[in-house]
């Protein structure tokens, strides 16, 4: 029964061995996915690749179909995976400043260590950066505490929220993937770019 | 790797992740700790009195002795294991040729600090809240994944020329 390390009160060392062992694991899989490119990464936003929203979405609807299954069967007790929490003013702020910064950086962070660990001068100026914001924002922190803290609705479930079961949200939520998938091929083809692509 | 499959990939770290420790995957909350240390180890007293890092001091605690840093470690160590198998480690700058290394620079490294700043704002990046937030099926998750693509969109035709 999961999640192990809380169920059977693993040992600091154990957990952050295990967290070493999970970064190798997602660090890997950024890397094979091609994110470790700002350039292919950037394709999202000018449609000529659209690798990110494949990888995003099959990845989120594998661990929820995965995380559904092994609740179903016993062998994960979902109420003690970590939900989290829905600040509705700080999530809608924090969230558009992210974007403007991906379409500026052409990473995120993670993909932005991916992009580091092959060598990619860029991401270390990115990274660099990450650190300063994360600076700047401990030095704000006192005077946008009320945004930070503010309009807080705790670890809210969107089947919840709808009224739905989690099943019938995973099954809508494939059925939307599938057509933002035949969509993004669309948009491929459209806004084909073979300059940059074939040296992505 | 084709990006379907990698995406099961990527999946099944994550529901790992899930399983074994009972949490989703992370990547701007790395950066934060090192920062928190490193203004610990440096003024402590400013750090003991500052509302936002003194969360993080308690009796004695190490911020670095998270799971997080730990798993960007890791994350650093299987991208360039990737890379090496695949033949992609190469210390250089990647860009669009109409722009010059210096812009491309600088422009990375007002990313970082932009998009780093709004994590810490919204309480994870893509990955942390977009990402393992839909997993657990959070309105957090997915309102951070819309408002990280929908401004995105939104700005991608000012910094264009960075790209196309």
């Amino acid at each position: 029964m999961g999640p192990l390390s809380i169920l059977y009160d693993f040992p600091e060392w154990l957990n952050l061995l295990i967290a070493f062992f999970i970064g190798i694991g997602f660090g890997f899989a950024l890397e094979q996915a091609g994110f470790s490119s700002s350039r292919k990464l950037a394709g999202m936003f000018y449609g000529y690749d659209t690798t990110v929203l494949k990888v995003f979405f099959t990845a989120a609807i594998v661990a929820l179909v995965g995380s559904q299954l092994l609740s179903y069967l016993g062998l994960l007790n979902l109420d003690l995976v970590f939900v989290n929490n829905y600040y509705i003013a700080a999530t809608l702020i924090g969230g558009t400043i992210m974007g403007a910064g991906f379409v500026m950086g052409g990473f995120c962070p993670g993909t932005g260590i991916s992009a580091l660990s092959i060598g990619k001068i860029d991401a270390l100026f990115f990274l660099i950066g990450g650190l300063f914001g994360a600076f700047l924002f401990a030095e704000t922190y006192p005077f946008i505490q009320t945004i930070a803290m503010g309009s807080y609705r705790g670890p809210v479930r969107i089947d919840e929220w709808m009224g739905v079961s989690p099943g019938i949200f995973t099954l809508l939520l494939i059925v939307v993937a599938v057509g933002l998938f035949w969509l993004a091929e669309l948009a491929e083809k459209k806004y084909k770019r073979p300059d940059i692509t074939s040296k992505l | 790797m084709n990006p379907y499959i990698a995406g099961v990939l990527l999946g099944l770290v994550l529901l790992s992740a899930m399983y074994i420790s009972g949490r989703g995957l992370g990547a701007s909350g790395g950066l934060k700790y090192t920062v928190v240390a490193v203004v610990g180890a440096i003024d402590r007293q400013h750090a003991m009195e500052s509302p936002y890092y003194s969360k993080y001091f308690g009796e004695g605690e190490n911020p670095l002795k998270s799971w997080l840093p730990f798993e960007v470690l890791g994350m650093l160590l299987g991208g360039f294991i990737s890379g090496a198998i695949s033949g992609r480690l190469k210390f250089r700058i990647e860009k669009s040729p109409n722009i010059s290394n210096k812009k491309r620079l600088l422009f990375a490294f007002l990313g970082g600090v932009f998009f780093v700043y709004g994590a810490q704002l919204a309480r994870g990046c893509t990955s942390g809240a977009a990402l393992s937030g839909m997993a657990v099926l959070s309105v957090a998750g997915f309102v951070t994944m819309i408002a990280i693509f929908g401004s995105a969109y939104l700005f991608a035709w000012f910094f264009r020329k960075l790209w196309i």
